[in-house]
Parts: structure tokens; sequence; C-alpha cells
């Protein structure tokens, strides 16, 4: 079932003016409850503009974005709750953080729908569980969290609104290896346990491959793809084109396959590489063992 | 003399109540003229307080940092070492000031007071150097992210600095931005000779390095040739780090008792690797 749908989605910057610029161009797309999808596309490409446009934060020059089956802007009045719906975490959303502690910071997404104290607190140790921030930190203040605490109590502070919708901006830039693989995870726990929809911006071709069903690609203002992520990065000479890649272990797995060996060309994660390739070398020989 | 010499060093910040937390325990690093060194480690391991140390940015608590022999750490020598050490950091937004490209580029060596024509030679060449010359009079917040960064390394080439210190320059860039990155410093360092030190957090980058150090609670913990330090994939895992795919994938094959002469860095050695297995 579709949950968030564009049609003929366009944006226009600085209409009128010489630097008159189409950043979104004729974008049509059903995103599906539910599905965890990944959204890539160069610097420029337009992601940035489309996801803006799907919770209303900016309006479009011309098309539609329905949510649940609605026009967002058929009552201008009631954007808001589109906001509540569809919960936005931007880039570097620890820089967003300002209350006296961070149990208050999370509790203010809540309260500001209009819940009690005692619910958002609820709601807000509960998201402070789902990104993995220790229950001890909840009464400090935001500016003592060590840079990915930050990050996870930003990220709980639009969980806590219990969002349909979870659209997420490089989430994990900046965070080492270690940080981003805990924080993917919990992500896609989060997704798992909540069962609603998750909408991940990433650069990183080996995150979007450990996590998305399904890939939007923005390429040059225009939807280029969206389709399995499997089918996507099975691509790679067309997504390079357009200033992208695959996952190095894809690009590995594909030029096995093009060496004669028997391997699924899209595979995204170093783990189904080698449930195919261990048996596949030890067939091939079987004396040479190590 | 190495170029760079780190004795002894250790740092602490200032916390509430005169109360100090120490990040780096006793560093002691060489880096030669012309090195190209890939700085590693987690969130918090004091990788970018080290960098602030090597431009004079930080002093340390104790110990010394030496530039060509001149101590960082004094007031006296900020100057003189920030024309030898340039610092390029991760948001390319927070580091262009001019409205054109060029101006932006020329906005170091005009306030060391070079003259002008030597100005317009240093930002001719600069840019030409990033490959960023046809975009000379445009509007730097118009680029891409890749573009900016390479903008903002023009600055510090122009500048005359013998090394470039870059933290975490690609976090915020998209694929083609990374590569475009990487291809500049690489040849930055082999053409010019212009020392090179790089944080990352993306090991496909680090391996591009001739060094690898790994910084683990404000010590060194690794230091070696990415081949030496990469091939260490147990213990790289076991202080939260990570190794590229491709060297991760042959490591577990190997481990599960398949014979491959070499653990790869990089995919277009693993694939040359099994090119030469399965013919």
């Amino acid at each position: 079932m579709t949950i968030l749908e564009t049609r003929n989605l366009t944006y226009k910057y600085g209409i009128g003016t010489p630097f008159e610029k189409t950043a979104v161009e004729d974008v049509s797309i059903e995103i599906e409850r539910g599905e965890f999808l990944g959204v890539i596309g160069h610097t420029g490409s337009g992601k940035s503009t489309l996801i803006q446009m799907l919770n209303g934060l900016i309006r479009p020059t011309s098309g539609q974005v329905l949510l649940e089956g609605k026009d967002i802007w058929a009552e201008p009045k009631k954007i808001r709750d589109v906001r509540f719906k569809v919960g936005m975490v931007f880039q570097y959303p620890e820089y967003q953080l300002f209350e006296e502690t961070v149990l208050k910071d999370i509790m203010f997404g809540p309260k500001n729908m209009g819940l009690s104290d005692a619910q958002a607190q609820a709601r807000a140790e509960e998201a402070a569980a789902f990104t993995g921030l220790k229950a001890e930190l909840l009464e400090k203040s935001p500016f003592e969290l060590s840079g990915g605490e930050k990050r996870r109590a930003a990220i709980a502070g639009v969980i806590a609104m219990d969002p349909e919708v979870l659209v997420l901006d490089e989430p994990t830039a900046g965070l080492d290896p270690r940080g981003r693989d805990v924080l993917l995870t919990q992500i896609t726990q989060y997704h798992k346990k909540r069962g609603n929809t998750v909408l991940l911006v990433s650069h990183s071709m080996e995150d979007i491959g450990r996590t998305a069903d399904r890939l939007l690609v923005m390429n040059s203002s225009r939807c280029a793809y969206l389709s399995p992520t499997q089918e996507v990065f099975a691509q790679s000479g067309k997504l390079e084109g357009m200033g992208l890649r695959v996952p190095q272990i894809t690009k590995i797995v594909q030029a096995l396959e093009r060496l004669g060996c028997p391997v699924d060309p899209s595979t995204l994660t170093v783990d189904h590489a080698l449930k195919q390739l261990i048996p596949y070398f030890k067939q091939l020989n079987p004396g040479k063992e190590a | 003399m190495a170029f760079i010499e780190i004795k002894d060093v250790r740092f602490s910040y200032a916390m509430e109540a005169g109360a100090e937390k120490e990040v780096l325990h006793g560093i002691n690093l060489d880096i030669g003229q012309g090195a190209f060194v890939a700085l590693l480690g987690h969130n918090g391991c004091g990788k970018s307080t080290m960098a602030k140390l090597l431009n004079g940015m930080l002093s340390p608590s104790s110990g010394q940092v030496l530039i060509d022999g001149l101590d960082a750490g004094l007031e006296e020598n900020q100057l003189p070492v920030r024309r030898q050490v340039g610092l390029v950091l991760q948001n390319p937004d927070n580091q262009l000031v001019a409205g054109i490209v060029e101006e932006d580029v020329a906005f170091g060596p005009e306030n060391l007071g070079v003259p002008p024509e030597e100005i317009r030679r240093r930002v001719d060449e600069a840019l030409k150097a990033v490959d960023m010359y046809h975009y000379r009079e445009h509007a730097p917040h118009k680029l891409s992210g890749g573009q900016k960064q390479r903008v903002a390394i023009a600055g510090v080439i122009a500048m005359e600095t013998k090394c470039i210190v870059l933290d975490e320059p690609t976090a915020m860039l998209d694929p083609r931005g990374r590569q475009e990155v990487m291809e500049t410093i690489t040849r930055l360092n082999r053409e010019k000779g212009i020392t090179i030190v790089l944080i990352t957090h993306y090991m496909d980058e680090a391996v591009q390095a001739g060094r690898v150090v790994v910084m683990d609670k404000g010590q060194v913990l690794m230091d070696g040739t990415p081949q030496h330090v990469f091939k260490q994939v147990e213990r790289l895992k076991r202080h939260d780090l990570d190794v590229p795919q491709a060297t991760e994938l042959c490591y577990r094959l190997r481990a599960a008792g398949v014979a491959l002469p070499d653990i790869p860095l990089s995919v277009e050695e693993c694939v040359g690797m099994f090119r030469n297995l399965l013919r």
C-alpha cells in the first residue's frame, strides 16, 4: 500500500531571476508503507529538495505530494500535522540540540504535538532506547555528550514523535566505522519493530547496500530509478555515469562473474559474497586448502 | 631531522571547574618531507587534536611539535608554521570566504603580503594543480562539494605550503566528489612532493597512502605501510576499526580455508588476484 506519492512534482528556485534553476523536475513516485527506501544521487541531483517537499518544508512549484492519499497542501494550515507524520532528521542534527537536558530535548517534539509531559517522557525514553542512548545520559546536558551520542539524541527527538515516515539525511556522515555500524543496525531494528517507513539518504553505497529494500536514484533533477536495490546496483556502468558507484563488494563480485565464476552479480554484502565464494573456491581447488 | 617531528606530545582540554581532560598521552611520530600519511582512529581518539597541533592552532600541554625544526607550539612561530602547514576541514562551506573562486584562492597569499603579479601566478598555478582553473571566475557556492574542497586545497597550495593536513575532507561528499579530492591529493603528493596528512574514516582512502598511523585512546596503536596495517584485520576490528571490503572478503576466504596468495587492499588488486587465480 502506498503511503507517500508524488505526482509530476517540480520545484524551481529563484523563479523570475537570472538564477532560476529547476531542482526537481516531474518526479512521480510511490513509496510503499513499511518499506526501507534508500535515496541516492550526486550533490545537486535534487534529492534534498525532494525530501524537503515530502514533509511540506517547501511547497512544490507544481505537482502534488500525497500522504495517505491526501494532497498535503490541500489545507496549508494543517501542514504541521504532515511534519509530525513525516519526521525529518537533517544532516548533522547534533547542531540542533538546544535544551537543558537530553531528555527535555527529545521530549520537545512530542510536547509540540500536544502530548502531556508524562506521555512525552514515555515516548522520549522509548526513543532513546531505540537509538541506543544510555538512560543515565538523559539527565545530562546535550553538550556533555560525545559526537556520536549527540547524533543519537537528535535522531531520538524525531523518533519520539512516532512518525509514519522517518527520513534520515546522511545519518552516518562523520561517524567512525563502528559508530556507523551501530547506528545503521539500530535504524534497521527500529524499522523492523515499528514497521513504519524509513527513507535513508546516503552517499555511502555500502550503507545503502546493507539496509535498503528499494532505491530511489535521483539524477539531474529527475528520478532515474525506483527499483529493488539489487536491480539498481546491477547497473554499475549507468550508476558511475551518474557520479555514483556500487558497493566495493558488488564491484568485486561483478568482476568475478565476468571471469566465469557463478556468483550473483547483485551481491550487496561481504557475508552474501562469502556464502557463494567459499564453496566455489573449495570445489575448484580441493587439494590446495591452506 | 624529519620535516615533522612530534616528540612526547601530551594535550589536555580544559574542562569545567578547572579540571582537565588529557586526550593525547605522549605521542611520538616523525613524518618525512613528501610523505603521504593517513591517520585513522575512532571518533574521540585525538586525531583532530593532532591536526590542530600540526599547524599551531593548538599548543601541546607538554612535549614538542617541530615543523621543519620550528616549534609549532610557540606563539612567535605561528605565522611561519602556518605558511608551511595548511589545514583543510570537513565542511567545504565553512572555509570559502570570497564570492569568486580565484579571489578565494588569492585570500591566503594576499594576507601574506605577496606582490600582485606573484599572487596571479600562484593562483593560476594552484587552480591548475587541483584542476579547477576553468572555474576560476565562478561563484564558490554554486560548485559541487568535491569542487569546493578542491578550491579549499588550492587556497592552501597558493600559500606554497609544504604540507597539507586534511581532516575528513570527504565526509560530506558524494562518491564522485570523494574520488576527485583523493585524486587531487595523491597527485599533489606525487608530482609536487607536498607532504599529506589525511585524517579519514574511509578505509578505501587510507589504503592509498604510503603510511597508515592508527590512533586509539590518545596513543599510536599501529604505524606502517597500508599492507602491514590492514592485514591485521582482527586487531583493527578489536579496536572498533574497519578494513576495506576487498580486504575483509579475502581475509575471511582465507580463514575459511581457501588458498589465496595475498590479502589485497583495493578492488583493483583483488580483481587482479582473482584473475590470475581463475586463469
